[in-house]
């Protein structure tokens, strides 16, 4: 999330929209956007409807056991099809900007 | 009175630091977060420091030998249990993720949603595709980031 903010200028001169989503309250993205400089669009999903949806819920991993998404991203072109994925295996590793910015190319 | 020679400690101290700098520091930067080289570097270095002090504390002639012994013992195991933890958390608890076999696949449709913002708006994944990012042209694409939040 620090990487994208970092790079926001790139994303938004290839034209992407990051949208970053968990299972946060607004009130907390709210803060965490504060706290971190995020300016990008943050989702909120507590129920875990989109994130059923991607297939993306770890049980109980987060605090107090409730459920949260497990990390990932995906790249949708303007019509919604998805171009590219990146379902990581491990929670520390995700993906890089320029590989997000190197699979935006297939968009234009 | 000596207790404890410094090699000891700091390579206790170091061990921490070698921990807590992963997630603190290290992971920051791709490079050295994608695989934690500079923190096992770090913990490579504080073993060869503790070996160096336990070679001290287990040598005769020490003025506090069996104090000096117990203690080096007690801190050498710690940095181990630091060590095995640092094992554990980035090579095996990031690992334990559900494998997500229905996710979205490359060529089909993203499945549309509705979430607040974090103004508490409903924002829905179509008005994401089609509302200008700056101008007024649509963005070419978007991109979803499915992270696990901070609370």
């Amino acid at each position: 999330m620090r990487s994208i903010e970092q790079s926001l200028d790139k994303f938004h001169e290839a034209g992407i929209r990051p949208v970053a989503i968990s299972v946060d309250t607004p009130e907390e993205s709210r803060d965490l956007s504060k706290q971190a400089g995020y300016t990008f669009t943050i989702l909120s999903d507590p129920n875990t409807e989109a994130i059923k949806r991607y297939d993306l819920l770890h049980a109980g991993a987060g605090i107090n056991g409730h459920d949260v998404a497990r990390p990932a991203e995906f790249l949708l072109d303007n019509r919604g099809t998805v171009r590219w994925i990146n379902l990581t295996e491990n929670y520390w590793v995700r993906a890089r900007p320029e590989q997000i910015l190197e699979a935006a190319k297939l968009l234009k | 009175m000596k207790k404890l020679n410094w090699q000891i400690w700091a390579a206790f101290l170091l061990s921490l630091f070698a921990f807590f700098s992963y997630p603190l520091l290290f992971v920051r930067f791709p490079v050295t977060r994608d695989f934690p080289w500079a923190n096992l570097l770090l913990f490579v270095v504080a073993a060869a420091l503790m070996l160096f002090g336990l070679r001290r504390a287990f040598a005769s002639g020490r003025p506090h030998p069996l104090r000096s012994k117990i203690g080096g013992g007690v801190l050498a195991t710690l940095g181990l249990v630091v060590f095995g933890f640092f094992i554990f958390t980035v090579f095996i608890w990031a690992r334990l993720m559900p494998a997500s076999h229905g996710a979205p696949q490359v060529g089909q449709q993203a499945p549309d949603f509705t979430l607040a913002d974090t103004t508490g708006k409903p924002v829905a994944l179509s008005e994401l595709r089609s509302t200008p990012l700056k101008g007024s042209a649509p963005p070419n694409g978007v991109l979803l980031i499915f992270y696990r939040g901070y609370w």
